[in-house]
């Protein structure tokens, strides 16, 4: 006799902490969505005249909106770290002198790009500081 | 003999309505895996246990289990790495259970079916022509893929199978890629179609855990996701160089 016992998947991703982890990176792109959408808005502020631009740069300098970009950056890099975790799965094969390049050496690269790429962005906004 | 706390997952179509928990104390020594502790059980305390063996030495596939929730091989996991807490062994997730920790894996076949799982060459050789050649490079782009085993333990890891199982899947996509990548073969655009299909590669979302749970080291996310570039490449490539019949 058959009866084929189909298990429900209610609650699938606190199974494993594989897939809370997972989900914690789904989840944090919505952090990066935000932060697009206040730079989007400070463009478009940018866009009505000065007064409308700098009407923006107070409203960012509040303390519910610093508050606000300080969850973001945990966000982003909770985002950062588990997106360079996958991204050798993510990737065409890489081979350097004949080589394959390692998945371990893919997601450092990445680590040091991100790192760089900030430390950049600081640098020139610590010169261009009003 | 020292002994280890085991549950087992029964499920007896006849008379059982839903899943249950079956615990044994079972004797053990260091060298035992979790499949030879489940033979034990059906030899020695309840020879109505059904399960799934055959190589006992990871080449077979055919014991996959889960194990305290993950996706593993019963023979190629030790009981000694769960003293003295214990384990659990349940039917491999996401596929229907037939009886205890036996599923019936139809589906994945169906879709194996599917990928035109063989060489179909692309410069037919007669045997007077003799091998076909290849280079350590063009070896490497598909080797790692051809070392599957259809343990189907990948299905088990991810969710997106779980959720929807019309979702090709893991290992099936994985030895789709094998093909696709091998350099003797000359059926891309036949197997592009299931690339592109919804239920195809876009129907991963990276979760990845496939890969970590693969015993045989075979990266089915990445042959995955090398696809996902490739369909791309294959949608926006007809608009450059139209292929006649093509869809």
């Amino acid at each position: 006799m058959r009866k084929p016992y189909v298990r429900p998947m209610t609650g699938w991703w606190k199974r494993d902490p594989f897939f809370v982890v997972y989900m914690w990176r789904e989840a944090t792109s919505l952090a990066v969505a935000a932060y697009a959408i206040v730079l989007v808005v400070g463009v478009l502020r940018l866009a009505q005249g000065q007064a409308a631009f700098d009407g923006w740069l107070q409203a960012l300098r509040s303390w519910p909106s610093i508050l606000f970009h300080l969850v973001l950056l945990a966000a982003m890099v909770i985002h950062a770290v588990s997106w360079f975790k996958i991204m050798p799965k993510t990737m065409p094969m890489m081979f350097v002198g004949g080589e394959r390049v390692a998945g371990e050496t893919i997601t450092r690269a990445g680590f040091a790009a991100a790192v760089a790429a900030a430390l950049a962005l600081f640098v020139v906004a610590w010169m261009f500081k009003p | 003999m020292k002994t280890i706390p085991i549950e087992v997952m029964r499920y007896r179509p006849e008379q059982d309505d839903k899943p249950w928990w079956q615990k044994f104390d079972l004797p053990y020594t260091d060298d035992m895996s979790v499949l030879q502790g489940l033979l034990a059980i059906k030899d020695d305390f309840d020879g109505s246990l059904s399960l799934r063996w055959t190589c006992r030495m990871a080449i077979c596939g055919s014991c996959g289990v889960m194990i305290n929730g993950k996706p593993k091989l019963g023979c190629k996991t030790f009981l000694r790495d769960y003293a003295p807490g214990g384990l659990r062994v349940e039917a491999l997730a996401h596929f229907p259970i037939e009886r205890d920790l036996v599923v019936n894996i139809e589906d994945f076949i169906e879709k194996l079916e599917r990928v035109t799982p063989y060489i179909v060459p692309k410069e037919p050789r007669t045997l007077e022509q003799g091998e076909y050649l290849q280079t350590p490079h063009q070896l490497e782009q598909f080797e790692q893929f051809s070392s599957c085993i259809n343990c189907l333990l990948c299905y088990a890891a991810c969710p997106q199978y779980g959720l929807n199982d019309k979702f090709v899947g893991p290992a099936a996509l994985a030895l789709l890629h094998r093909y696709n990548a091998d350099s003797r073969d000359g059926a891309q655009q036949e197997r592009m179609q299931v690339v592109n299909a919804k239920e195809g590669v876009w129907s991963c979302t990276a979760v990845g855990y496939c890969s970590e749970v693969c015993p045989k080291g075979v990266d089915p996310a990445n042959a995955v996701n090398q696809n996902k570039v490739a369909s791309a490449k294959d949608y926006f490539l007809r608009f450059v160089a139209p292929k006649g019949g093509a869809r």
